[in-house]
């Protein structure tokens, strides 16, 4: 599995990647998790508003930061083959 | 869409302890906001003793009373925006704006500009996606425009601090900038000043809307946050905002800029505004400077052109448009922006008494 956090390095971005770091430990996922900061790069996503959670290259929250257990069933959602 | 309906069923099937402790917030912040003047007269020259008639202790009193006043119109602005705006998203007034035509384009963009969910952090993102959605170049810069100049917390503040008059004042020069800003930008067609790549950007994947259907409770979680993550971020600005505006308060005579930067000085309001551009703060640092030169004699044209210079145009926001706008349409959009905040200070210096 493949994370992606869109964002700026606001203090919401580094919020969401601790849900998502949190969520995947807690589901046994060993997925890559990266932060993209350029602004270009993620206009790209078709994300106009951070931050942006993407799995698997597929944004799948944008404009808010989602609550811990959201993330986690995002990330089950995801991860269920 | 009606807000009410979900906050009435909010109550009805919220566990009862979120019920009372939002009650009690609420309850909490109006006794605040009742007693924040009589409690810093009552400890500082009460308790503490200190002369009233002092510089020092009245340039104190104002700080710490400007500050628990500033702090608290904020929370209760901020979060009551929030939620509000948890109905709207950026998404869907790109989707509004695609296919308009320029002068209608440009009046709609600015007005969405001001209710729609936008931080400045994501003008980039945005102004790819707004013009990857084939929506005008000038069109998109009236959005990025009235976006940052008129937002709710520059409204909210000016309402309390200033009155209705002068925030319908502010409201309306800012969209006139705004859209009148946007239109020229358009009819000069600098298209070919913006980096070619923003053309060329491929939107792989699908908008999402950030909060469809969201329960109301989430909603209101979501302003909670967005209270405590503006305040941390602005704290610094709030606080040098609130300390300049305490020391032109206790310091500076009274008719002090009447006399030097008055009506009648017609360098004024472009000093004002040549001062603001460099400056970076947001609205809410400004507002305590705004409202301690305005009782000091500055006029209320060059007062509001002030204000508008230091939360539209700043060098950090150069700094980011500059990945996506070529130099001379950089140029273009800070000029034709700023002149236009220099006529409204005149134009009002004019009409204003």
């Amino acid at each position: 599995m493949d994370i992606k956090i869109l964002g700026s390095g606001c203090r919401k971005c580094i919020t969401l990647e601790g849900h998502a770091r949190k969520g995947a430990a807690d589901l046994g996922l060993a997925p890559s998790i990266e932060t993209i900061h350029d602004p270009v790069a993620i206009a790209g996503y078709g994300v106009m508003r951070t931050p942006a959670l993407v799995i698997d290259d597929r944004v799948v929250v944008a404009g808010r930061v989602p609550a811990a257990e959201e993330v986690r069933d995002l990330l089950r959602a995801a991860a269920a083959p | 869409m009606s807000t009410l309906s979900p906050v009435l069923q909010w109550l009805r099937t919220s566990r009862p302890g979120h019920g009372t402790l939002l009650a009690g917030l609420v309850a909490a912040w109006l006794v605040l906001y009742r007693i924040n003047e009589t409690l810093w007269e009552a400890l500082l020259f009460g308790w503490l003793g200190l002369d009233p008639q002092q510089r020092l202790s009245e340039t104190l009193r104002f700080f710490f009373y400007d500050t628990l006043k500033i702090a608290l119109l904020l929370s209760g602005i901020i979060f009551v925006v929030t939620v509000l705006r948890s109905y709207l998203s950026v998404e869907r007034t790109r989707a509004l704006l695609a296919g308009r035509r320029e002068g209608i384009g440009n009046v709609l963009a600015g007005l969405l500009g001001v209710i729609t969910p936008f931080c400045s952090c994501s003008a980039v993102p945005a102004f790819i996606g707004f013009l990857a959605a084939g929506i005008p170049l000038g069109v998109t810069m009236s959005f990025l425009i009235a976006s940052p100049m008129v937002n709710e917390v520059a409204i909210g503040l000016l309402f309390s601090l200033f009155g209705w008059q002068i925030t319908l004042i502010y409201i309306g020069s800012g969209l006139v900038i705004a859209i009148g800003a946007g239109w020229v930008l358009g009819r000069l067609r600098l298209e070919r000043w913006v980096e070619s790549f923003v053309y060329d950007t491929r939107l792989h994947g699908q908008a999402v809307e950030p909060s469809p259907g969201l329960p109301f409770e989430q909603r209101l979680q979501m302003g909670a946050e967005e209270v405590a993550s503006i305040l941390q971020q602005i704290w610094p600005y709030l606080l040098i905002g609130i300390g300049v505006g305490a020391l032109i308060h206790g310091w500076v005579p009274t008719d002090f800029f009447a006399t030097y930067a008055g009506r009648s000085n017609p360098f004024g309001v472009l000093l004002a505004v040549g001062i603001g551009i460099p400056l970076y703060s947001n609205a809410a640092g400004v507002m305590p400077m705004v409202q301690a030169l305005h009782e000091k004699g500055l006029p209320m044209g060059t007062v509001l052109a002030f204000m508008m210079s230091v939360v539209a145009l700043s060098v950090p926001e150069l700094i980011l448009l500059r990945r996506v706008l070529k130099p001379p349409l950089l140029a273009a959009f800070f000029s034709v922006t700023g002149l236009g905040i220099v006529l409204i200070g005149y134009l009002f210096n004019a009409l204003l008494v």
